[in-house]
């Protein structure tokens, strides 16, 4: 009686699993096989006239991207805001977790709420306000540059200041997310282990590298990877901000691909850069793993 | 159980009701989709219309220019076009490939607008292989704004209108302006003046039916050497738009004397320059290689979308909107100058010389190429007239590059030629 009973079980299992598995199949793979095809053709707006007009071209569109500067520029872009606007944000939501667990701190749910809150903030309404903090004549930001005798920068409108401020925009509208899951981290952080180390005379810095950090490790690989990934694919702040600009100085990949793929309707080409996105992100996330050092002993 | 029933028949009875209301003759609705700041107005002149037609609603869309663009391509292809809109006249072309407009050339042949209502090289914007695909709403045209008192202390009281007599007056200019000062902005990060200056030098742009650059030919090159010598002569300063923090500042300045743009700057001088030089600015159409020369051809046009279920209804407002005193109003309320000559007349635009001059210019455009892909090209021109001003390539290099460019990205268009080409010799 025993196997059939197993059997039937798996049986059973296979059906409950069955319908989230049909989902996954027709709207997760079933697009991702369908956009390496579209990849491999030329599909464009001459297409969307005349199907018949798209054409099988291989890899053409891969070898297009590597010799396109914009894709260069684009790449370079996004490799900036992965690796520059993602560690900024964890360690801000590491710093702002830290302080709002800190023994001393009151009224914790609520400093929890006011960094959360421009999470889930439409980020359209806090782009109004940004500009405006921005403005170069009026603009809160220089304003308070101003008082530190530091010349009227264009943050949206010159080259070299447009990618930091929106940086800054994306770390801030972000970083409340991971505080969260840093706060949850830091709260099973076992008591048992500070009262020792205290016991022992370790000193808050002391306690916080030895202790803390350790405990966290887990937690802290989590969030990077995840910010790491949502860093490659930015695109909100900038397509509201600067619409990439100014001279493409804030093109991120993801980008370039929606003015590929909508704007000029280059599905093809804009499917290629999918795939390179993919497996850029894809070699920084192994990369990430590997760095990751291995769990100490204690 | 009873609660369900009583559920779907609150439900279906307003659904039944309105259904019956459809079908006794109710008003026709028509979507219309209008961008920026005429998609703001576009509403109130809709209201008289209405009141004209009680059996037409219009609802009017606005939809922002920076997102038309994707918005009205993502549109066609979802099926979801309204019924009517407004339509840059450079994208005439591209949605006409694409078949998403309806032609209009049937109501045309029975109403009374034609072509000789209108600025002619702005009406050919609209026509696509002999068909008319869109109805000019309002215009738009590039020529010079200058400074008067500038130009009247090197020796000129009007703008010459030849290239040759114009690179003198600009020489002038600078000659007495010294190293800081320039005889005129052009960003080199627009393509508004190399492409311009080769229309008037007589070039296509490209070859072959739009399917190869044509900027290697002598009539572009001759443009581009003189657009180029501008700045190795010192007369324009090698800047983009967005390394200048405010060009009615500079122009107040003197830093340069003259700018080529459109016409919203007319209310933009108006509003930003200070009143020492209200009385001192003018507006002076574009010189040409042997007097006065051609400007591109712009604004924007009425379409019909291909899907609508209502053409007539769409023709009688696009009818309505093209009055010349519904132009007028327009104007006021837009700034946009109206496409229709005889509102000029009516609105007073062809007496005051600042209008008058794109009144002058209108009769005198020359449409980009009508291709899909001219948005681009036109990037590749500045760009690659960028790297000659900068010296980081010779002016045959940065056009044969030029070229190169075009020529790839014109790929398919050559492609499709050939096969409607073989496709044609085999039936």
């Amino acid at each position: 009686m025993n196997e059939p009973l197993a059997a039937r079980q798996a049986r059973a299992g296979l059906l409950l699993a069955l319908p989230s598995v049909v989902l996954i199949l027709v709207f997760f793979f079933g697009p991702v096989l369908y956009g390496l095809w579209l990849s491999l053709t030329d599909f464009d707006l001459y297409a969307i006239a005349d199907p018949s007009s798209a054409r099988f071209v291989g890899l053409g569109n891969y070898a297009h991207a590597l010799s396109d500067a914009d894709f260069w520029n684009s790449l370079r872009i996004t490799i900036v805001y992965a690796f520059v606007g993602a560690p900024l944000s964890v360690a801000v939501s590491l710093a702002a977790a830290l302080l709002v667990d800190a023994k001393a701190t009151r009224w914790k749910p609520l400093f929890r709420a006011v960094y959360f809150a421009p999470v889930v903030t439409t980020l359209v309404a806090v782009a109004i306000v940004w500009r405006y903090l921005y403005q170069p004549q009026y603009g809160l930001v220089n304003a308070l540059l101003a008082k530190f005798n530091v010349p009227r920068v264009d943050w949206l409108g010159d080259p070299h200041w447009a990618l930091p401020a929106i940086l800054v925009l994306a770390v801030w509208k972000n970083f409340g997310y991971n505080l969260l899951i840093f706060v949850a981290g830091l709260q099973n952080v076992p008591r048992e282990l500070h009262e020792a180390a205290e016991l022992d005379g370790a000193s808050g810095w002391q306690r916080l590298w030895n202790v803390t950090l350790p405990q966290l490790a887990p937690v802290f690989l989590f969030v990077s990877v995840t910010t790491v990934i949502n860093y490659f694919q930015l695109f909100a702040e900038p397509y509201v901000m600067t619409q990439g600009g100014p001279l493409k100085s804030t093109n991120s990949l993801v980008l370039l691909m929606y003015e590929q793929g909508f704007r000029w309707w280059r599905m093809g080409y804009a499917a290629a850069l999918a795939f390179l996105l993919f497996a850029v992100i894809l070699v920084a996330t192994v990369v990430q793993m590997r760095m990751q050092p291995r769990e100490r002993r204690t | 159980m009873k609660r369900v029933w009583w559920l779907l028949l609150a439900l279906g009875v307003p659904l039944a009701l309105s259904d019956c209301a459809r079908r006794a003759g109710s008003p026709v609705t028509l979507r219309m989709w209008a961008m920026g700041r005429e998609g703001e107005v576009v509403g109130e002149l809709v209201r008289e219309f209405e009141r004209e037609h009680p059996d037409i609603r219009v609802h009017v869309q606005q939809i922002p220019w920076s997102a038309a663009h994707e918005k009205l391509l993502t549109a066609h292809v979802g099926g979801s076009l309204p019924d009517l809109g407004q339509l840059g006249n450079s994208w005439i072309s591209e949605f006409g490939t694409l078949r998403a407009l309806k032609p209009l050339d049937p109501w045309l042949a029975n109403a009374e607008l034609s072509r000789a209502d209108y600025f002619g090289g702005i009406w050919d914007t609209n026509v696509l292989d002999g068909v008319t695909y869109g109805l000019p709403w309002y215009v738009d045209t590039r020529l010079l704004f200058y400074r008067k008192d500038l130009l009247a202390r090197a020796g000129y009281d009007a703008m010459p209108t030849d290239w040759e007599s114009w690179r003198r007056c600009l020489r002038a200019i600078k000659a007495r302006g010294g190293a800081k000062r320039y005889a005129i902005f052009l960003p080199t990060n627009e393509w508004t003046a190399p492409v311009v200056l080769g229309l008037q030098a007589g070039s296509p742009l490209l070859a072959d039916g739009g399917t190869r650059g044509a900027f290697r030919e002598p009539e572009f090159r001759r443009a581009f050497d003189f657009y180029v010598d501008l700045f190795r002569e010192g007369l324009a300063p090698a800047i983009g738009f967005n390394e200048i923090a405010n060009k009615y500042q500079e122009l107040e300045r003197g830093t340069f004397a003259m700018m080529i743009t459109g016409p919203w700057e007319l209310g933009e001088f108006a509003r930003r320059l200070p009143d020492s030089l209200q009385s001192q600015w003018a507006t002076a159409v574009m010189p040409g290689p042997t007097g006065p020369g051609v400007s591109a051809a712009g604004g924007s046009s009425l379409v019909m979308f291909h899907g609508t279920k209502h053409p007539e209804a769409c023709w009688e407002l696009m009818r309505f909107l093209s009055r010349p005193e519904q132009q007028v109003r327009f104007w006021r309320l837009t700034g946009d100058l109206p496409a229709r000559t005889a509102s000029w007349a009516d609105s007073g635009l062809a007496s005051d010389p600042r209008t008058r001059a794109f009144g002058d210019q209108l009769l005198r455009t020359a449409p980009s190429p009508m291709v899909p892909e001219w948005e681009e090209i036109a990037t590749r021109v500045w760009e690659q007239a960028d790297r000659a001003i900068r010296g980081a390539a010779s002016p045959d290099s940065a056009l044969a590059t030029l070229d190169r460019l075009v020529d790839r990205m014109l790929e398919k268009r050559r492609w499709l030629a050939t096969r409607r080409a073989s496709g044609a010799r085999g039936t």
